[in-house]
């Protein structure tokens, strides 16, 4: 809502600043969101009358006018506008004037022609395009023939008025008006408000014999006041009516039309004028449309209607979208001589549905779909009938056809003082409380523990208690209620369990070199194509969204990996070309008959190596490196008997690089480097490792519970042992075959090398173990180790055809 | 004899001033004082000296090990600092070269914003709930006394899924679906961090972002301690000479509402173009939980109040590390990502 001050100023008398005004109303609820200046860089600009042309001896395209500004000379000024005429009326920058954007008027030789002065264009004046008259977009600006002359354009035209523009929230449909918002400010200053009910002369017979109004839904349509106007004559409307209408955002169109729009903005009432004469039996119905009825809306478009929209028809066709759009068949024009003059109220619920059935928002609808003052339809229609006397714009005929078949009933709301204070944390006493509601325009009455509190009827967003309690708040200020913290039992403040682990996992995985991202939960279904996804693949199970912003966005992510594959891509083709990253978040499984399941996942890509430097190699982000990860992870977070078993079928996946991850029996997901005809799909040329796994299964398996295991107090015996084993068998038979056969003093091995090439004999490589042998109650001997170590050989050889190729002590 | 040795002393001094490295000492001492040394070797001529020169001219053998002994000690050390000097000065380095770098991995700036926010509520005795992003309408509106058709619905653009079910436009249905688990019981006192998804895409909208809801319900919860907490929370958040200041606003699930400015991170609250030279930044939208809120979960709004609250954590982000667009959250450029 754009708030003129000038027009404000007519409802309140006030003397203080635009920027103090904003800031109390900010504070009041009614948040400014812009202050505007129109007119705060032009000086010297007056209105003067054209009265020579003469060619320009030197240019074809200019020419010499003379302007009379009243007193003195006429002012020569060479001009190039197309449209400029002698006897015309015009805005004239004197020598020292000063225009929109700070441009300045001097004295100037055009073609050796002096010019002492400028024609103004709208432009130069400041004006939004969209306000300037089709005739004189290219050219100057023309005012009506009856202006006075040598007197300052900035009043005239408005260039003097401060605008708000206020941000009003949906509730308060009643400050969508000069009348509203002046209300508001006169309770927040204390002021008084200051609004004579229109007073209008009537002429000829009476409008409830010269048509009939039949409201056929009343729930949808509980008042329409229609009034007569004639010997009508459609022209411009005055400047200051002008002026308004754009202080507003309204684009001045005639008289009649500018009427409804004026009194819109000041009362909160739209209204409708319909060429009387076009009216089929003259006559309005108020009804459904019927199914596929159409109507040529006035912005030119055919409206096909169905019966759930309501219209207002003659005798004959709907001639409006109630509430919304006018007909074009029915609307003022030039011709007009006999107006009918609609101001109604309107259901909001079915405005709302069929304004965005129809994709058609006007401020009118805004308005019915927001609440209208239901008591205020007849002043509205006597505001304009005053208007257009006072305008001569022509007559007005006696009465008004009034048809309320449904009243307004006066909401009166039980108020308690002590709940006041109980929910604000104050201690209003109820004369505070009562001065601050009349101030608001409420009735307060009642004694005792209670008052009894009318509300007025434009406040359609008061209906209980609670609302009472808000508006004394918002009188009172905000900003006037002392900040306390709540008392009662205290709370104990932690994490749950689960929690802790995901913000332990977040710390874990940044600590390994993986940085954290985030992406969107919804995802193109395109990817599971990328991703070699088979078409009875789970993953293809996708949640779509009816109404997405792009195909890319349409359904949400079923898996986290494309995600995750698609910012190292990002970040490649911006070359970036190593890292690692990792998301926790959420897919989403549809799921019969209700909200889809959400499922956690935790998943992590990278690329390249990270790390590294001059004095050091980086780490190469192949499987061994997530799989590290993931191993550190799990130790960090107490998940055990962690296991990885390869994995060849799944098509997203390197036949020959990929694990299952287990806990004992649990499947937790899977971990592996990207198949090679997905990261063609892709189009990137580098290897790309990535894993994705059940959050909630990790979070499950997770035992964070730490116990002390004393420290050895004998020393342990070290033994390096190099198995020559077939290639086929897997590091961890070896591992299981060492540990079985090493037994419980072998208190840990770990792969500290292999080797495969030239020094060993084919299909064989070579795995170093480090073995730690250690008793609890003495001191190893050499023999002992030495017959472990026996053990561990035969065991191997027996099982799976591995030798020793040496051993050392370590 | 006597000459003999005092010539031998003054040749082994010499050959010790001369001496390079420690080998060349010890070789000197072998040398001269060896077993099979020069002193050892002169000394066995003892036997062709008279008896009474025998002890004088050993005095003089004695004194002379000394004294060689006392200056191989000396020169020992004189060379084996001289080798340390040389080592030190060997071994400098060039310490402008870089570190080794460490690869460690950075947290999302908006998982830090989001521990923060929690970790000051956590502080003041707040629990953390949670509820599906995919939500029911009537959760995500109509609990929340935003019937169908009410034009606060325009508020907020929403995705769905079908008619009943849409993308949590806000996580104020989590206070819902606490309230439901919970009545009767209070105090009720959580926040629920969440994605929440909104069906606009530009420099200042993100179709998913994320909120942080917090919802209180006890006896005799005031409007004045919903101000007190965001108060609080305020200072933690961005400092302790922050402002607040509450405007009043419109939520249908709270009433009174508030809009909450905080004074401008950037310019304190002179002005500047952050702030649009108001000196105010908004952070949160509250209010007390509207009584048909608190009806329609099952609590009895004589009985008990609260008080609710909603911030997004992008916008809080924003501010705090003074970035201006906010797709970069979502773009995931390492160069952003690894400034966190």
């Amino acid at each position: 809502m754009r708030v003129s001050l000038k027009w404000l100023r007519e409802f309140v008398d006030l003397e203080i600043s635009p920027e103090e005004l904003s800031e109390q109303l900010t504070l009041a609820g009614l948040a400014v969101e812009g202050i505007h200046y129109p007119g705060k860089d032009i000086q010297r600009v007056y209105t003067g009358r054209v009265v020579k042309i003469e060619p320009h001896p030197n240019a074809d395209k200019l020419v010499i006018c003379w302007a009379s500004l009243g007193e003195g000379e006429p002012v020569q000024i060479i001009t190039g506008a197309p449209n400029v005429e002698a006897g015309q009326v015009v805005a004239v920058a004197v020598e020292g004037a000063r225009l929109a954007g700070g441009l300045t008027i001097k004295k100037a030789k055009l073609r050796g022609v002096e010019s002492r002065g400028m024609l103004c264009s709208w432009q130069e004046l400041g004006f939004d395009p969209k306000f300037i008259p089709a005739d004189q977009v290219h050219g100057i600006m023309v005012l009506p023939p009856d202006v006075p002359v040598g007197v300052d354009v900035k009043p005239l035209l408005g260039l003097d008025d401060v605008i708000l523009e206020l941000e009003v929230t949906p509730n308060r449909g009643d400050c969508l008006s000069m009348l509203g918002v002046a209300r508001e400010v006169a309770a927040l200053f204390n002021k008084p408000l200051a609004f004579p009910l229109p007073r209008v002369a009537e002429t000829g017979k009476n409008a409830a014999d010269l048509t009939r109004v039949d409201i056929l839904e009343p729930a949808l349509c509980p008042r329409y006041v229609a009034r007569l106007f004639t010997n009508v004559k459609v022209a411009p409307s005055p400047l200051w009516m002008q002026a308004r209408l754009r202080a507003a955002g309204i684009r001045p169109i005639s008289n009649v039309v500018d009427i409804t729009n004026y009194v819109m903005i000041e009362l909160g009432q739209p209204l409708h004028a319909f060429d009387w004469d076009t009216l089929e039996e003259g006559r309005i119905v108020v009804r459904r449309a019927r199914e596929k009825e159409t109507l040529i809306s006035l912005d030119g478009v055919t409206r096909e209607l169905s019966a759930d929209m309501l219209v207002i028809a003659d005798a004959r066709r709907p001639v409006a979208i109630a509430g919304i759009m006018g007909g074009l068949e029915t609307e003022v024009t030039g011709k007009t001589v006999n107006v009918l003059l609609e101001s109604a109220c309107f259901h909001p619920v079915s405005i709302r549905r069929t304004a965005r059935a129809l994709g058609l928002r006007s401020e009118s609808a805004v308005r019915f779909e927001k609440g209208i003052d239901l008591e205020g339809c007849l002043a509205a229609a006597d505001r304009a009938a005053q208007l257009l006397q006072q305008i001569g714009a022509g007559d007005v005929i006696a009465g008004a056809v009034d048809n309320y078949p449904v009243r307004k009933e006066v909401e009166k709301i039980l108020l308690r003082p002590a709940r006041v204070n109980y929910i604000l944390g104050t201690r209003l006493t109820r004369n505070e409380i009562s001065a601050a509601l009349t101030r608001l325009h409420f009735e307060v009455n009642g004694a005792g523990e209670e008052l009894l509190v009318q509300v007025p009827s434009f406040r359609n967003d008061v209906r209980q208690e609670i609302d009472l309690i808000e508006e004394v708040a918002r009188l009172h200020g905000y900003n006037q209620i002392p900040g306390t913290l709540p008392s009662g039992v205290s709370t104990l403040g932690i994490r749950t369990p689960e929690k802790e682990i995901a913000e332990q996992i977040k710390d874990t995985l940044a600590a390994c070199g993986l940085t954290e991202v985030i992406t969107f939960s919804f995802t193109n279904p395109a990817v599971f194509d990328q991703f070699n996804v088979p078409a009875k693949s789970r993953l293809r199970e996708v949640v779509k969204l009816q109404n997405p912003l792009s195909e890319e966005h349409s359904v949400m992510r079923t898996w986290l990996l494309p995600g995750l594959i698609e910012v190292l891509r990002r970040n490649f083709n911006r070359r970036v070309t190593s890292g690692a990253v990792f998301e926790i978040g959420r897919v989403f499984y549809p799921r019969e008959g209700g909200l889809p399941e959400e499922r956690l996942m935790l998943a992590a890509a990278g690329m390249g190596e990270i790390g590294g430097g001059w004095n050091a190699p980086g780490l190469r982000i192949d499987f061994y490196f997530l799989k590290g990860v993931l191993e550190t992870l799990f130790q960090e977070i107490g998940v055990r008997e962690l296991s990885f078993a390869p994995e060849s079928a799944h098509p997203s996946f390197h036949p020959g690089r990929t694990a299952r991850v287990f806990c004992g029996e649990e499947e937790l997901g899977i971990l592996g480097e990207l198949h090679p005809d997905v990261l063609e799909n892709l189009e990137l040329p580098l290897r790309v490792l990535a894993c994705e796994l059940d959050l909630a299964k990790i979070t499950a398996a997770a035992k964070r519970d730490k116990k002390y295991v004393p420290l050895p107090r004998f020393p342990a015996v070290q033994r390096d042992l190099a198995v020559l084993a077939p290639k086929e068998v897997s590091a961890r038979e070896v591992l299981e075959i060492i540990k079985q056969a090493g037994g419980p003093l072998l208190r840990s091995v770990s792969l500290f090398d292999v080797y495969e090439g030239e020094q060993v004999k084919k299909d064989f490589r070579s795995l170093a173990f480090s073995l730690k042998f250690l008793a609890d109650d003495r001191t190893l001997t050499v023999e002992e180790v030495a017959s472990f170590l026996e053990k561990i050989s035969s065991s191997l050889a027996e099982k799976v055809g591995a030798e020793i190729r040496g051993e050392k002590a370590g | 004899m006597e000459q003999t040795l005092l010539k031998m002393a003054e040749e082994a001094k010499k050959n010790l001033e001369e001496a390079k490295s420690l080998e060349e000492v010890n070789e000197i001492r072998v040398r001269y004082l060896g077993k099979k040394g020069e002193l050892t070797r002169i000394l066995r001529g003892m036997g062709d000296l008279s008896p009474e020169q025998r002890p004088r001219v050993g005095q003089v053998a004695n004194e002379v090990r000394r004294i060689l002994e006392a200056e191989i000690t000396v020169r020992t050390a004189q060379i084996k600092e001289k080798i340390k000097q040389a080592r030190l000065i060997e071994e400098k380095i060039d310490v402008t070269l870089p570190g080794t770098k460490f690869a460690i991995g950075h947290l999302h700036p908006l998982t830090r914003v989001r521990r923060q926010i929690e970790n000051i509520f956590l502080g003041l005795g707040f629990e953390i709930a949670e509820g599906p992003e995919v939500e029911l309408d009537y959760y995500n509106f109509e609990a929340l006394n935003i019937p169908k058709d009410h034009p606060a619905r325009d508020m907020q653009d929403t995705f769905f899924i079908s008619g009943e079910i849409l993308l949590r436009t806000h996580t104020s249905p989590v206070q819902v679906r606490t309230m439901e688990r919970m009545v009767p019981r209070i105090p009720v006192k959580i926040i629920a961090p969440g994605k929440v998804y909104r069906r606009d895409d530009d420099a200042t909208h993100s179709p998913m972002f994320h909120q942080v809801e917090g919802l209180v319900i006890d006896t005799r919860i005031t409007f004045g301690d919903l101000k007190g907490v965001l108060q609080t929370f305020a200072a933690e958040m961005f400092g302790p000479s922050t402002r607040t200041r509450f405007r009043p606003s419109f939520f249908p699930f709270t009433e009174p509402s508030a809009e909450v400015d905080i004074s401008c991170v950037m310019c304190g609250g002179r002005g500047c173009r952050v702030c649009s030279y108001s000196g105010w930044l908004e952070i949160l939208g509250c209010g007390s939980v509207h009584p048909r809120v608190l009806e329609m979960s099952g609590y009895n709004s004589e009985e008990v109040t609260g008080f609710a609250f909603g911030m997004g954590i992008e916008r809080i982000a924003l501010l705090k590390y003074g970035i201006d667009d906010l797709r970069l959250f979502f773009d995931n450029d390492l160069r952003f990502l690894e400034q966190f």
